[in-house]
Formats: structure tokens, C-alpha cells, sequence
């Protein structure tokens, strides 16, 4: 057994590919980003595929009696989760410009995403 | 640099996950293809022609049970692709340094 007490910290990224409401994976994934950085670890969130549309500003769950979890994401800085990744050709598929997201992200081509994803140490796809 | 196992579960008409995962995986790594994700291994597959693009830098397994489950022959396979079994499937898994399950 280790003696040592300095706790491991891991690169942990989350790689979000769902759209927000139809199913509760996106929910139960921003859940899980911020459990993980309670543990004091390295956090980074991506979002590719239908997952952008998690980001898209304007969303209003309410009629459907379900949580509106986008305004979440303006809180996550506060958590230390601040590297927030999204997929340009994704976001270029959809129609979608930065400006139309909920909070300020990184945009990468898929090769530097991909770069990106090979340096991590544990990555969750949602 | 990590070398990295991608395991796709989906059917590349069912799902964009292999496509997903072509786009972002680097050379170098291996790609493992489980449950449904078995039909995109099929030479006739509509994603056929972006996996064996990508073939020659990625390193291309498929689940045998998965194959046979489902009627599959390894005639009509992309050509280079492994054929594992479980065994296989838990050495692909230690081998690497990090996995990703494309859900």
C-alpha cells in the first residue's frame, strides 16, 4: 500500500455527443464533470456531434418540467472547469456560430481535438 | 502520446459514432468494433470506404461472437481487419494506455 498522501490527479475529459433533452445523458454527464472535479481533478468537457446543441443559448425546458442544466455551464469556472472544447465541424454542420452558445469555448478542428483527446488519461463518452 | 483503444458498439447506419471517432482518432491508434458497431467491418457497409481510408494509420479489430451472432462471414469483411476473440478483447484492452467506449 501507498503511504504517500499527495493524491493522484488525473486528466479526465468528457466527450459530449448527445443533444440536451431527449434522453438524460447530458444531464447525468454535467453531473458527472462536477463530481470529478470535487475530487480535484483535471476536468475538460468536449462537446461534438449533437452535444453542441447543449451549449445553444435560448433553451427553455420548463413545458417539458425538466431542469434547464445550460445555465449550469456559466457556473463551472467557479468549480475550475474552465477547458470547454467543441468540435468546429459539428458546430459547421449545425449551423451553429459561437456566438450562438452559452458560454465561451475553445473551438478545434477534429485533428487537434484528436491530439488533444490522445494526452488525456481517462476519457468518458456521453 | 497515448496510444489509444476506440470501441465502437453502434451500427454506422444506426448511429454517427464510427464516423465520430474516424475524424478524432490519431495514427497510431486501434480501433475495436463490438455488438452492432460489427456491420460497419463489412465491405459492403456504407462507412466502409472511411474505415479502409483510414486503415493503413489505424490498427482495425472486430469481435468474432459478434460476427457469428449475427450471420456475419469473414469473406465479406474489409480487408486487414482482426478478427478477436475474448481473450483478444482483454489483452486489446490492457495493451493500451487509455480506452474509449464511442456510446
Amino acid at each position: 500500500m501507498p503511504t504517500d498522501s499527495v493524491p493522484t490527479i488525473k486528466r479526465f475529459m468528457y466527450v459530449n455527443r448527445r443533444a440536451p433533452h431527449g434522453t438524460i445523458y447530458a444531464q447525468e454527464t454535467l453531473e458527472l464533470v462536477m463530481i470529478t472535479a470535487a475530487f480535484d481533478q483535471h476536468v475538460s468537457q468536449v462537446f461534438m456531434d449533437d452535444g453542441v446543441y447543449q451549449l445553444k443559448s435560448g433553451q427553455d425546458p420548463s413545458g417539458l418540467a425538466m431542469k434547464n442544466f445550460s445555465k449550469t455551464f456559466r457556473a463551472l469556472p467557479d468549480f475550475d472547469i474552465e477547458d470547454v472544447y467543441v468540435e468546429a465541424e459539428s458546430l459547421n454542420a449545425r449551423g451553429l456560430q459561437v456566438e450562438d452558445l452559452v458560454i465561451p469555448v475553445t473551438v478545434l478542428s477534429s485533428a487537434e481535438l484528436g491530439k488533444l483527446m490522445s494526452q488525456q488519461d481517462v476519457v468518458i463518452n456521453s | 502520446m497515448s496510444n489509444m483503444l476506440h470501441i465502437v458498439n453502434k451500427s454506422p447506419s444506426e448511429r454517427p459514432a464510427l464516423a465520430s471517432c474516424l475524424r478524432l482518432a490519431v495514427a497510431g491508434n486501434s480501433v475495436l468494433l463490438i455488438e452492432d458497431g460489427v456491420y460497419a467491418a463489412l465491405a459492403s457497409s456504407s462507412s466502409s470506404e472511411q474505415l479502409q481510408a483510414r486503415g493503413g494509420e489505424l490498427k482495425l479489430y472486430v469481435l468474432e461472437a459478434d460476427l457469428q451472432a449475427r450471420g456475419l462471414q469473414d469473406d465479406e469483411l474489409i480487408p486487414g481487419i482482426e478478427l478477436i476473440d475474448y481473450a483478444g478483447f482483454v489483452d486489446l484492452v490492457a495493451g493500451h494506455t487509455v480506452n474509449q467506449s464511442w456510446l
